[in-house]
């Protein structure tokens, strides 16, 4: 039988490789039907929805309880801040105040799952570009941030421990003494990964000048978080937007004008001082008081159309409901990072090396099943 | 007949006479040569297993783990394990591939490193062949395993075999410059291009000391061009497993695989023999003039074990270097032998001849 001949319209000289949806690099099931010139990139289409399970619309048939346990698989490592948004925009709609403790406590946790996240993505950079000794690295000191999430949440990636009104139970006794433990150990540890991967002369040249993008076109796209804020883009909601308690402490918003991976990789890496600065100004002060505030068994929204946006490790999560006033929502569109940072990838890849695609994309940081839902 | 470890000379020398004493001239040859090629191909299995063993051991080292422990005390009949299941893997034919060539090519890579393993000196006798231009031979026939790369990477009917086997190639045929005038250096230096006089001239002291800077320099360049020119470290451009998910060995199974995968270990442990006979002194025990208490105990080592051990030693940098470096882009490799390390190599051959003619070298 004839093989079936599919025509793309190509250039002379040019040729299609199909990276993905299982590729080394493509960080999960994402698929990028690449054209190249040699080694240079002429075009890059991704494409996507391999692992889409229509979250958005299973929302519409669960309760907000439930919907909550949904949000962990998306952004399966910013798990934490995407329960957040989903109880912020409960609580939001219903006009609850929970009790600082419960904020001081989602704060910790959130810049916590920031650190692994970022953690990871150093790991798994690093791999990206061939050096797969920091691989095991990131992965040993996020290993602690999972026990300190094992111990008060019950989970370990699919944590799970927000509910409307505050949290499904109270902290472990030992989070506090675990938590300062991590970061008297992490604040030696970090520099250990600049010596190992940042101050690499490879690496460095590897990164530096390869996938500009500038403010201007950063806003176009809408890029959020650090692939944002590496082009100069003021875009934290913590600081513009604050949340939780984020309003009750001080921390700098790391912005980079160069826009370049090299300055993508830079702000992640500074961003997890940062978080830990926020942290070690909380952890001390956990008030007394109710970790959950009293609620009706069954929530219903009062009819309407609620907004929530926090920051995730990846940039902007919104989460859109609209209620007609039932105990499930009507429709509920979650507006997630990735999703929009991975649209600008052909204009920041084309006309780069197939080396430097790979590096490009692992400086965008994506989680494939929350670019699908 | 007695024999020493220190000097195998006698014991090579009397299998030879028995062997002419019992048969004639020609028949003697015959049988020496597949005493040789049995006795090296032996050799070649040995180094190629416990090399994947080290290197499981040493990158384990580096990235904080334990690395194989579970099958034989510390693991060390991992890489058995894995030969025999590689050995019972299915061969996947590939569609649309060039068979001839396909299939031709692992051989080429394997013919290659034998044939370099061959006139390497082991130890004081322990030598197959010491032709009078074995530094020559040596770069020859290692660069020849390139071709297979190339074949291979041409005829697996796959862009990204295809794309692993270009760079393979632009990089090889560059560094092999570097290797070669890194060795031209120190043949500059020891005025021979045979191994084992070049071996006899290091006995009160190694080349890397006796030849001062220029020396050490080819030293640092002749480490990264051979670690380029094995595929390997900061260099594997060629299979790339983040980019090209394998390179030109993507379509390989069982036992063809693991041909490619032994080729690459002995071509790193000739790299390093080669580096450890030029500029290491080989077989030849440290001396240091004067020191004849040192000197005795240092002789007390015998030879071989002075070989394997800085060839080990090299081939521990090497590991190392791979597993600290990311990977380099190919505009990046080709600048960098282009543009640094091939002007530095050339100032460097006449750093080295000024020396040798003012004669500062000794």
């Amino acid at each position: 039988m004839e093989e079936a001949v599919i025509n793309v319209p190509l250039e002379k000289e040019e040729y299609i490789i199909n990276m993905g949806p299982q590729h080394p690099s493509t960080h999960g099931v994402l698929r990028l039907v690449v054209s190249l010139r040699g080694e240079m990139v002429q075009n890059v289409e991704p494409h996507i929805g391999y692992v889409h399970r229509g979250i958005e619309k299973m929302c519409e048939n669960l309760t907000y309880a439930q919907i909550i346990h949904l949000t962990d698989r998306m952004d399966y490592l910013s798990a934490h801040i995407n329960n957040e948004a989903v109880c912020l925009a409960v609580e939001k709609a219903l006009d609850i105040e929970v009790s600082d403790r419960v904020k001081y406590i989602r704060t910790i946790l959130s810049e916590l799952t920031r650190i692994q996240s970022h953690q990871l993505f150093w790991a798994t950079y690093g791999m990206d570009l061939g050096g797969l000794t920091c691989f095991f690295y990131g992965l040993r000191d996020r290993e602690m941030i999972l026990d300190i999430f094992e111990e008060t949440c019950g989970g370990r990636l699919i944590v799970s421990y927000n509910c409307p009104g505050g949290l499904m139970n109270d902290i472990h006794p030992n989070f506090q003494k675990r938590t300062k433990d991590f970061i008297k150990y992490f604040r030696k540890t970090l520099p250990e990964y600049d010596r190992l991967l940042t101050g690499n002369v490879i690496f460095r040249e590897r990164l530096k000048d390869i996938g500009i993008i500038n403010r201007e076109d950063a806003i176009a796209w809408g890029l959020t978080g650090p692939v944002g804020r590496g082009s100069g883009f003021s875009c934290d909601v913590r600081k513009h937007n604050p949340y939780s308690a984020y309003n009750k402490v001080t921390f700098k918003e790391i912005l980079y004008n160069e826009g370049d991976s090299l300055h993508r990789y830079q702000v992640r890496m500074d961003e997890m001082w940062e978080s830990m600065n926020i942290i070690e100004q909380l952890i001390d002060n956990i008030p007394e008081g109710p970790y959950a505030a009293k609620m009706k068994p069954v929530i219903k929204l009062p009819e309407g159309e609620y907004w929530q946006s926090v920051e995730t490790a990846r940039g902007e999560l919104g989460v859109y409901i609209v209620s007609d006033g039932n105990k499930y929502p009507y429709r509920v569109k979650f507006r997630s990072p990735n999703f929009v940072n991975l649209a600008p990838l052909n204009k920041l890849a084309a006309g780069f090396k197939i080396a430097d695609l790979v590096a490009i994309n692992g400086s965008l940081d994506l989680v494939i099943p929350d670019l699908d839902r | 007949m007695e024999f020493s470890i220190y000097d195998l000379t006698s014991f090579t020398h009397w299998i030879d006479s028995s062997l002419r004493a019992s048969m004639s001239p020609g028949w003697a040859v015959a049988v020496e040569m597949i005493i040789i090629g049995v006795a090296l191909l032996v050799f070649y299995a040995l180094i190629g297993l416990f090399l994947v063993y080290a290197e499981r051991k040493v990158c384990a080292l580096m990235q904080n783990r334990l690395g194989p422990n579970r099958v034989g005390p510390g693991g060390i009949f991992q890489t058995v394990a894995d030969l025999v299941k590689l050995l019972f893997v299915e061969l996947v034919p590939i569609k649309n591939a060039d068979k001839i060539l396909f299939n031709v090519a692992p051989f080429i890579v394997i013919i290659a490193s034998v044939m370099a393993i061959g006139a390497l000196p082991f130890a004081k006798g322990l030598h197959a062949i010491d032709l009078n231009i074995g530094i020559f031979y040596l770069m020859a026939v290692s660069s020849m395993g390139v071709i297979g790369v190339l074949l291979a990477g041409w005829s697996s009917n796959n862009k990204y075999s295809l794309i692993g086997a270009m760079r393979s190639g632009a990089q090889i045929v560059s560094y092999e410059l570097s290797v070669g005038l890194a060795l031209v250096t120190m043949v500059v230096l020891a005025g021979t291009m045979q191994l084992s006089e070049m071996i006899e001239a290091q006995r009160w002291g190694w080349f890397i000391f006796k030849g001062h800077i220029p020396a050490v320099t080819a030293f640092v360049v002749y480490i990264v061009a051979g670690t380029a020119e094995t595929n390997r470290g900061p260099f594997d451009l060629a299979e790339a497993e983040s980019e090209l998910t394998a390179g030109y060995h993507t379509e390989y199974s069982g036992i063809k695989f693991a041909l490619f995968f032994l080729a690459e270990y002995i071509n790193m442990f000739i790299v390093a023999a080669i580096a450890a006979t030029v500029f290491l002194g080989g077989w030849m025990p440290l001396h240091v003039f004067g020191w004849d208490g040192f000197n005795k105990v240092m002789d007390f080592i015998p030879p071989f074990v002075w070989f394997l051990g800085k060839t080990f030693g090299v081939v521990f940098l090497m590991m190392w270097l791979k597993w600290t470096f990311p990977r380099l882009r190919i505009d990046q490799l080709l600048t960098l032998e282009w543009k640094y390390l091939l002007p530095l190599n050339i100032f460097n051959l006449l750093l080295m001849a000024t020396l040798v003619l003012v004669g500062w070298h000794w």
